[in-house]
């Protein structure tokens, strides 16, 4: 399917977080509220590519910005094009907007972004991705104040959207001994 | 439209590996200075170009809007705009103009020839009533029902390549010009030889070049012997390269 997106939305209230992976034939998107969404537009009869589509909101977003109503969202936007293969791009309020093999907004990105962008290879399968999805998200469990008990995940790759099952992140605390010393 | 019946003839032609259009260039009057801007053939950006037949001053107004309706979309979108969609939104403004009051429809026809990822290469032509139509190949301007009756019958839909295209279009023209006019008026200028200038624009994965090449022909039977020559010599390396191309050739 040529141009399919899922941007997924978020209030700038940090709490949240938002992660998306980039393979070679495919995109997952992850976020702890129902918010990805799919926006296939027709414009003339053509179908927007992820790359005009993710420009073309970065336009708007900066416009707004501007403006006495600015948008105040940070986004992910997830696409697969036929010729250009799959495409992540991030996107932030002050309408900065990147494409990036791994990306993730929000408090939880400070937990995760490292484990990313250590364990992300060019060549990632999709299993491989789902393994460090869930990598990230225990972390976050594990690390972040917040409590965020449920992970929506999507996958876009050359069939379109679809909806991978719901992750609910395991804590992994295990509080040592030495710990305890410290405090 | 009695403007663009009498304006110089503008011919496109699509080939399988590129498509070219070919214009008339008719400023016969040895006074006038050449330095000035006088193009018969416009880039609009970097995979499109258009040629006009009718009032000079609207169809300069047209393409400066066409111009800027393929830069609003790569400024909106960072890619450029479709084939279609632009000639489609310069018809709307074509048509507007025939509808509300006060105005004058635009006086000019438009040959516009392009590549998108979308249909590949692709040649549209346009009228003042702001209809429009793709074509394999066309003519506007003077004569062009003979142009594009002689042009039906000798393109070979599928089978006709940038070179093939090129020697057609020189023999479409060659044999629709009004030549007696045309070397009456021309007189002592250039005794009987006739100068064509060809411009080659083509534009790939390494940018946009164009190049200008002028030379002299002692009669028109030469026309496409000479043309062989140029073309060996001077545009094969261009010609060669599988990518878009655009061919300019002006005949006066």
């Amino acid at each position: 399917m040529h141009g399919t997106f899922v941007p997924i939305l978020k209030r700038l209230l940090v709490m949240e977080c938002l992660i998306g992976i980039q393979g070679k034939d495919f995109v997952l998107l992850a976020s702890d509220t129902a918010s990805c969404r799919s926006i296939v537009s027709m414009k003339q009869g053509y179908e927007l590519s992820p790359h005009a589509a993710a420009n073309f909101t970065r336009k708007n977003l900066a416009d707004y910005l501007r403006s006495r109503t600015p948008y105040m969202v940070n986004l992910l936007l997830a696409g697969y094009d036929k010729i250009e293969g799959p495409e992540l791009y991030f996107m932030d309020y002050l309408a900065s907007m990147n494409k990036c093999p791994f990306a993730a907004h929000g408090y939880g990105s400070f937990f995760t972004l490292s484990i990313l962008d250590r364990y992300y290879t060019e060549n990632i399968t999709q299993d491989e991705a789902l393994g460090l999805l869930n990598k990230c998200l225990n972390e976050i469990a594990t690390r972040f104040i917040v409590n965020l008990p449920a992970f929506k995940v999507r996958l876009i790759n050359k069939d379109g959207i679809q909806d991978l099952p719901t992750i609910k992140p395991q804590s992994n605390t295990v509080i040592s001994g030495e710990f305890f010393c410290f405090i | 439209m009695e403007a663009i019946g009498h304006a110089g003839t503008c011919l496109g032609i699509l080939a399988s590996d590129g498509v070219l259009l070919a214009a008339e260039r008719r400023n016969i009057n040895k006074l006038l200075d050449e330095v000035s801007y006088s193009e018969k053939i416009y880039k609009l950006y970097d995979d499109m170009a258009c040629s006009v037949a009718g009032i000079t001053s609207d169809a300069n107004v047209l393409t400066n809007e066409l111009r800027l309706i393929a830069q609003r979309y790569i400024l909106q979108y960072q890619e450029p705009i479709p084939c279609e969609q632009l000639v489609s939104t310069l018809c709307d403004l074509k048509q507007a103009y025939t509808q509300f009051g006060g105005k004058r429809p635009f006086g000019v026809s438009l040959l516009y020839m392009g590549w998108d990822k979308h249909y590949g290469f692709q040649l549209y032509q346009s009228d003042p009533s702001g209809n429009y139509g793709g074509w394999k190949a066309t003519c506007i301007g003077n004569n062009s029902a003979n142009a594009v009756s002689m042009l039906k019958q000798d393109y070979k839909e599928g089978e006709t390549n940038l070179q093939e295209a090129l020697a057609l279009s020189v023999k479409v023209l060659s044999k629709t010009l009004d030549l007696s006019k045309l070397t009456a008026e021309k007189g002592n200028c250039l005794s009987g030889k006739i100068n064509i200038t060809i411009v080659i624009a083509y534009a790939g994965c390494c940018g946009v070049f164009r190049t200008k090449i002028n030379i002299e022909l002692d009669t028109l039977s030469f026309f496409l012997i000479g043309f062989e020559s140029l073309y060996r010599n001077a545009a094969l390396q261009y010609l060669t390269v599988p990518q878009f191309l655009f061919i300019y050739l002006f005949i006066y």
